[in-house]
């Protein structure tokens, strides 16, 4: 049996389609500014982007501000219970039909891959972005700021470039593992309405 | 263009607009009575002084001189005058009268001939007394009626292929040789697109030949040509930006400054710096922010004078000295076009090959330049730079320059490994022009530079290097910033700096690719093993 449970209120739900929208936006044309096709011209894709970049800095502020308000950054505290059966079960087990080892629940609505994925995100990826970001965009600042004797363009640039193959690549997975729920559907329906079908048993824990 | 763009685009004509329009009506008004009156408070056409014939330029600058008796004084002391410049920085003496380049080459044994350009009235014989206060010639700069230089070049007789590779015999005795002195006296004032162009649009033996972003196209230029010549644009005229103090006019081929920071120079006028007007911050606060932060490394030059020779006129990008001389079957010189009617080939001056709308090559530049002279040993082997300009990415004073670079092969001394002059002018067998004979050529101008010539001619391939300055686009004239920001993009062999587009390491997007490629592919696999599994059960059932 399985019990209807509202796993992802209305802001959050709101983060994670405009920070899905601006990252994939951002991606576009950050590699198009990269120098690999020419989508909408440099000018208008550096200003987009830019424009973009502060969007999604103060999406962060708000989303940082709801996590440590509400309490729910304790979702991404890392676990390694079942990791490996949690990778097995993505791999291989998946094909066979078996259970999912993990059982999620309100307070725990992230598997222990997909806490230490997001935590890794939060704590190294986006920063990573958004300080090479900001080192980029105010290079010539760097000489007031007393930066300019440690830093060269081409390894911030790097360092930008770096970090955004690794979130580039990590949507990529995140996309398709959206359609590994109960059934094809399952995640995208919750992560849009709020409201996820969890197996009983675990729900009853929340 | 993008939607974004036209917004932008939009907002920045209006607000350029807004600027721009008290601006153009800065002047307050005329009454008409006024506005009638000439401009200069002294009307030289009812001086008692110039009251009278004239018969030669020495004679009107003894008139001119009466009154404006500090004139030859100043006169003597600039650049126009003495051919002359010694570089502070570097030591070398340089200035017409000892560079050598890969047009004309050198003046050594032309000087009377090339000095039809320099401001003096009769300098007509090898020697010349460069202290003569008579010898100034003040109409050279201060004639109004356009006319003058090309009279002046006639009535001294100047050798007709000095202008003229080909012309026509018959019209040359309509040629008006002297010119009226007390008319052209009576008419002065102050030096214009015209005068200054009568020598500098006309470098090197012709229109446009030499710079490419100086040529007689600017004398009615639209305001996409050039922002600041032309009559619809800011309407301005050399001396507006090259300040002339004292008769010492400011902007310099041998010393310029790659990067003035000044910046505006409101009481002082232009230091023939684009920063002693527009600033150390010239793009409006409405344009994309990072525009402003181009100019720490990027010269306004290299956006803004998207190409050379822009004007209709074409640039010679190489002269090839070693072809010329050449005659036909019946013994006489030869003149060959091609379809746009460009000569490319003469027996005076070789073979050429000529540009418009030429994209510049991009240099770091710190303002620096050394030059080759007479006097420097060559190395004969590879191509041998005339002029070679300082700087580097490392370098703070440097920032990236457009420039024309003139190609050439041109005659040396095979033996003593150095430059050579040669006598191109005159009317006796040691003038190439006359006999094309380089051997009696260069002979006679290295004899007159006072330096060695072995008798071994041979040819080198050189290169000169010319900062480009002139015919400055507006705003939309510009380039745009996928102009350089690309893979292949315009500053693509400037060394040392990155920037977006450019691309960084290769192994880095390689790398990158193959993360996400890899995942994409994994996925995909995943996928359809999945799809294939669950076929497979319900088959089964």
């Amino acid at each position: 049996m399985t019990q209807r449970v509202y796993l992802f209120a209305r802001f959050e739900r709101f983060w994670h389609w405009s920070q899905a929208g601006l990252i994939i936006f951002m991606a576009v044309t950050g590699f198009e500014i990269h120098g690999f096709y020419t989508l909408l011209g440099f000018e208008p894709a550096q200003e987009l982007h830019t424009i973009a970049a502060w969007a999604l800095i103060s999406l962060w502020v708000f989303a940082i501000f709801w996590h440590a308000t509400t309490g729910e950054w304790k979702q991404y505290i890392p676990s390694f219970d079942r990791l490996f059966a949690i990778m097995r079960y993505y791999s291989v087990d998946i094909l066979t039909g078996a259970p999912h080892p993990y059982k999620k629940s309100r307070l725990h609505k992230h598997n222990p891959l997909q806490r230490i994925v997001y935590l890794s995100l939060w704590v190294l990826i986006n920063p990573a972005l958004w300080i090479s970001g900001a080192l980029y965009y105010y290079y010539n600042d760097w000489g007031p700021w007393g930066l300019a004797p440690y830093l060269k363009l081409e390894y911030v640039a790097t360092a930008h470039v770096v970090a955004a193959f690794l979130i580039t690549t990590f949507l990529v997975i995140h996309v398709y593992l959206i359609t590994t729920g109960h059934t094809l559907f399952a995640y995208i329906k919750a992560m849009i309405t709020g409201w996820a079908d969890l197996d009983e048993d675990s729900a009853q824990e929340s | 263009m993008s939607p974004l763009q036209k917004i932008l685009a939009s907002v920045l004509t209006l607000a350029v607009c807004a600027l721009a329009a008290p601006e153009a009506n800065a002047k307050p008004p005329l009454s008409a009575a006024l506005a009638a009156l000439p401009a200069s408070t002294a009307d030289h056409s009812q001086f008692k002084e110039l009251q009278r014939e004239f018969e030669s330029g020495s004679e009107l600058t003894r008139a001119c001189l009466s009154c404006h008796n500090q004139a030859a004084k100043q006169v003597h002391a600039s650049k126009h005058w003495k051919w002359e410049f010694v570089n502070g920085k570097t030591g070398q003496t340089l200035g017409k009268r000892h560079v050598v380049n890969n047009t004309l080459m050198s003046i050594a044994a032309n000087g009377p001939y090339c000095a039809r350009c320099h401001i003096s009235n009769e300098w007509t014989e090898a020697k010349f007394d460069f202290t003569d206060p008579n010898q100034v010639d003040c109409l050279a700069c201060h004639d109004t009626t356009g006319t003058y230089t090309s009279m002046k070049m006639h009535q001294l007789r100047s050798k007709c292929s000095a202008c003229h590779v080909e012309f026509d015999k018959s019209k040359a005795r309509n040629v008006v040789r002297r010119p009226d002195f007390g008319e052209l006296g009576r008419h002065v004032g102050k030096p214009s697109l015209q005068t200054c162009g009568a020598c500098h649009f006309n470098s090197d033996g012709g229109n446009g030949i030499k710079h490419g972003d100086l040529d007689s196209s600017l004398l009615n230029a639209a305001p996409e040509l050039d922002a600041h010549m032309a009559k619809d644009g800011a309407g301005l005229t050399c001396f507006n930006c090259h300040k002339t103090r004292r008769h010492q006019t400011l902007g310099s081929r041998y010393a310029p400054q790659s990067k003035d920071p000044k910046g505006k120079n409101v009481l002082g006028g232009s230091r023939a710096t684009c920063e002693s007007c527009h600033g150390l911050a010239p793009h409006p606060k409405t344009a994309n922010a990072k525009l402003n932060d181009h100019v720490d490394r990027i010269a306004c030059q290299t956006c803004h004078i998207p190409a050379i020779a822009r004007g209709g006129v074409p640039t010679k990008t190489r002269w090839d000295w070693s072809s010329a001389g050449r005659l036909d079957k019946a013994g006489k010189e030869i003149i060959t076009r091609d379809d746009k009617g460009r000569i490319i080939y003469s027996t005076q001056r070789g073979s050429a090959e000529w540009a418009e709308n030429l994209v510049p090559d991009y240099v770091w530049f710190n303002g620096e330049v050394k030059y080759l002279t007479l006097n420097d040993k060559i190395n004969p082997a590879g191509t041998v730079r005339l002029n070679v300009l300082s700087g580097g990415p490392d370098d703070p004073k440097s920032r990236i320059w457009p420039v024309k670079t003139l190609r050439g092969k041109q005659p040396i001394d095979a033996e003593n490994a150095t430059l050579v002059g040669v006598r191109l002018f005159g009317k006796d067998e040691n003038a190439f022009w006359e006999a094309y004979d380089w051997n009696k050529a260069i002979a006679a101008s290295m004899a007159d530079a006072g330096r060695p010539f072995s008798g071994k001619v041979g040819f080198v391939e050189t290169e000169m290097r010319i900062p480009v300055n002139h015919m400055v686009a507006p705003e939309s004239g510009a380039l745009s910033c996928g102009d350089c920001h690309s893979r292949n993009g315009r500053m693509a062999t400037v060394p040392g700096i990155y920037y977006p587009g450019r691309g960084i390491y290769w192994l880095i997007d390689l790398l990158g690719l193959l993360l996400v490629g890899g995942a994409l592919a994994g996925v995909l696999a995943h996928g359809a093993l999945r799809i294939a599994v669950k076929f497979r059960k319900s088959g089964k059932a």
